[in-house]
């Protein structure tokens, strides 16, 4: 059995993985202490026409926007709404989607078929298309995204823990477990979700990242959070039409939404690496 | 016959997923507490108008109730009106469909051209440098943001160098459409001004779209071929003395090509789901720009009938790449 410290001490020493690691470390570090790092936290959403559009400079680290808002510093508090509707969209997907898949994928009658078939709907479309028409109807704000975020994502976990859970149902430990009559609660709780943890762990890494662009597309379409808040995605669609010239308050958001996806990616495929021996019997090299 | 069933029961499953999509939406609308005719009406409109347009709409009614009217106006093939536009969103949509079809194929091909053999690459390199730098590639090709990237690629493209057109699918007026996918039009017309002319409107879109695409494709091809490469043909193959290069690019490819045909459905949904919103960036005159127009004028129903829509097209295309699969691949296709 290995322990966290092994798990994590293997993570550390993948430099891609580790360098996802420092990436998320850095988010939520920033998200924390933005208006400590923040250089100008009172222009994050006062207007100042004075300064607006202007280029980088030392004083404006990554230039101003059209209200002549700092772009750094509202990048640094956009962590904190972009932290926030992955942490929450991605964790009520998970629990939505881990119990049915446990269920599906145990129940192997009609229950677990129509919860199956029931998912299958929200993969119908593509998961920006279901979140579009939800957060069309609802209105643009932060909850309604998260809320159209979460109500499309957790199909992805039950497929995968219903997946897993199939491939389990028997093995030699299951079917001893339930010979030796432990009740089936205990069995699938205690013996089955432990063994599909490493999947869903992976899973929920990728699906931040993947959480963070829908998100921010959904912000580029004027869904997301309405101004002024500084919605990285937003901030990109409100720069749209002061193109080419104020070229750097579309390129600063862009990285940041960059930098933090690749971040969730990097740790997803590193984890993969640490935590699926199976991977790892295909890629003998490593 | 196996076919056949599998086309008939995926057929018969389409509908009611139809359905369940419909009434997700229409559930999710109701249930939060949020007024759409408020909404549509706009924050000067005085509570009468309101509540006339809400009567006019049909949504003073109960909710089982207005859900099965949509689910009869859908069986007759209406997707409703669009206040917008005011002609019938089924219509919009077929008119601004082949626009999407061909920018969703071109990126579709970018993607598959170039992601086959650079995967293969990869898995013959593996551990090498070669290998980590696509990994590098394809990880970032997953996290960028693709409507940042179309914007990246018209400022520098389009605005900075004047290379290539910033937006449209083409220069001037739009043709009258022969079959709607200008390439196709342009060849039969024989115009090949119009070609080129098309081709260069094409290629921003088309790269942007095929981006995550390629990222994707370059992943599981190279997982297919490493697998296949552990497989003991290839090393009964290697002992006969057959060159590396045949054994690699006609027998392991062709074997681990099967798998890649199964994510053809699901690089369908990357490439509709990007189509959506870089659409918007390129002025590309598809059903992800109108659905974005609809979002702008809070025009419900065809919001609403761009989700049944891309549910259809996404359900037929599945169906196809299912077909295909079962036709490369007879083994184990349970329908």
């Amino acid at each position: 059995m290995r322990t966290a410290r092994d798990i994590a001490l293997k993570l550390i020493g993948d430099p891609s993985a580790a360098l996802g690691l420092l990436i998320i470390v850095a988010l939520v570090a920033v998200a924390v202490l933005a208006p400590l790092i923040a250089t100008h936290p009172e222009a994050v959403w006062d207007m100042n026409p004075r300064d607006r559009l202007l280029p980088p400079s030392e004083t404006y680290l990554f230039g101003t926007d059209r209200m002549g808002a700092d772009i750094f510093s509202r990048i640094l508090f956009g962590a904190r709404i972009t932290l926030t509707i992955a942490i929450v969209a991605v964790g009520a997907a998970l629990m939505i989607g881990v119990p049915i898949g446990l269920i599906s994928g145990w129940c192997g009658n009609w229950l677990g078929e129509a919860l199956l078939r029931v998912s299958d709907i929200f993969l119908a479309v593509p998961q920006i298309v279901l979140a579009i028409a939800i957060s069309q109807t609802l209105g643009p704000s932060i909850e309604n995204v998260i809320l159209a975020l979460s109500v499309t994502y957790w199909p992805w976990f039950t497929r995968l823990v219903h997946a897993e859970v199939r491939a389990l149902r028997h093995e030699t430990f299951i079917e001893a477990a339930i010979a030796l009559g432990v009740p089936t609660w205990r069995i699938v709780l205690l013996h089955v979700l432990p063994s599909v943890l490493s999947p869903i762990i992976v899973r929920t890494s990728i699906g931040m990242g993947f959480t963070i662009l829908t998100a921010s597309a959904l912000g580029f379409l004027g869904l997301g959070a309405p101004p002024p808040a500084p919605e990285w995605g937003r901030m990109i669609s409100e720069a749209r039409e002061f193109l080419p010239e104020a070229w750097w308050s579309a390129l600063a958001p862009g990285l940041a939404i960059f930098l933090v996806v690749m971040g969730f990616n990097l740790l997803g495929d590193g984890l993969r690496d640490v935590l699926d021996p199976r991977i790892r019997r295909g890629n003998p090299g490593r | 016959m196996r076919i056949a069933a599998l086309i008939l029961v995926r057929v018969a499953w389409l509908a009611p997923t139809l359905a369940g999509l419909v009434a997700i939406v229409f559930v999710i609308s109701r249930v939060i507490p949020s007024d759409p005719v408020a909404l549509l009406a706009g924050e000067t409109a005085s509570r009468a108008q309101i509540e006339l347009l809400r009567q006019k709409l049909g949504l003073d009614r109960p909710l089982p109730r207005q859900l099965l009217d949509y689910y009869g106006q859908l069986a007759r093939g209406d997707l409703g009106t669009s206040l917008f536009t005011t002609r019938a969103v089924w219509d919009d949509l077929s008119a601004r469909l082949p626009a999407t079809m061909e920018l969703t194929i071109a990126a579709m091909i970018l993607a598959v051209a170039l992601g086959i053999p650079l995967g293969v690459v990869a898995a013959l390199y593996r551990n090498r440098p070669t290998d980590h730098a696509l990994r590098v590639v394809s990880v970032a090709g997953l996290a960028l943001a693709s409507f940042w990237l179309a914007l990246m690629l018209q400022l520098f493209f389009a605005m900075d160098l004047r290379w290539l057109p910033l937006q449209a699918r083409i220069t001037g007026f739009p043709p009258p459409p022969i079959t709607g996918f200008y390439v196709i039009d342009a060849v039969l017309e024989g115009n090949f001004k119009r070609l080129g002319d098309v081709f260069a409107h094409l290629i921003l879109p088309a790269v942007t779209l095929a981006i995550p695409a390629l990222a994707t494709v370059v992943r599981f091809t190279r997982a297919g071929v490493l697998e296949t490469l552990q497989r003991p043909f290839v090393t009964y193959q290697r002992a006969m003395g057959i060159p590396a290069g045949l054994i690699v690019w006609k027998y392991v490819l062709r074997n681990s090509l099967v798998s890649t045909v199964t994510q053809i459905g699901l690089l369908f949904g990357i490439l509709l789901a990007g189509a959506v919103v870089i659409e918007t960036v390129f002025q590309w005159p598809g059903i992800g720009a109108y659905a974005f127009e609809a979002i702008l004028h809070s025009d419900y129903a065809a919001v609403m009938g761009f989700t049944v829509y891309a549910g259809v097209v996404f359900g037929i295309v599945n169906l196809i790449v299912d077909i295909l699969h079962a036709v490369l691949d007879p083994r184990g296709t349970a329908a």
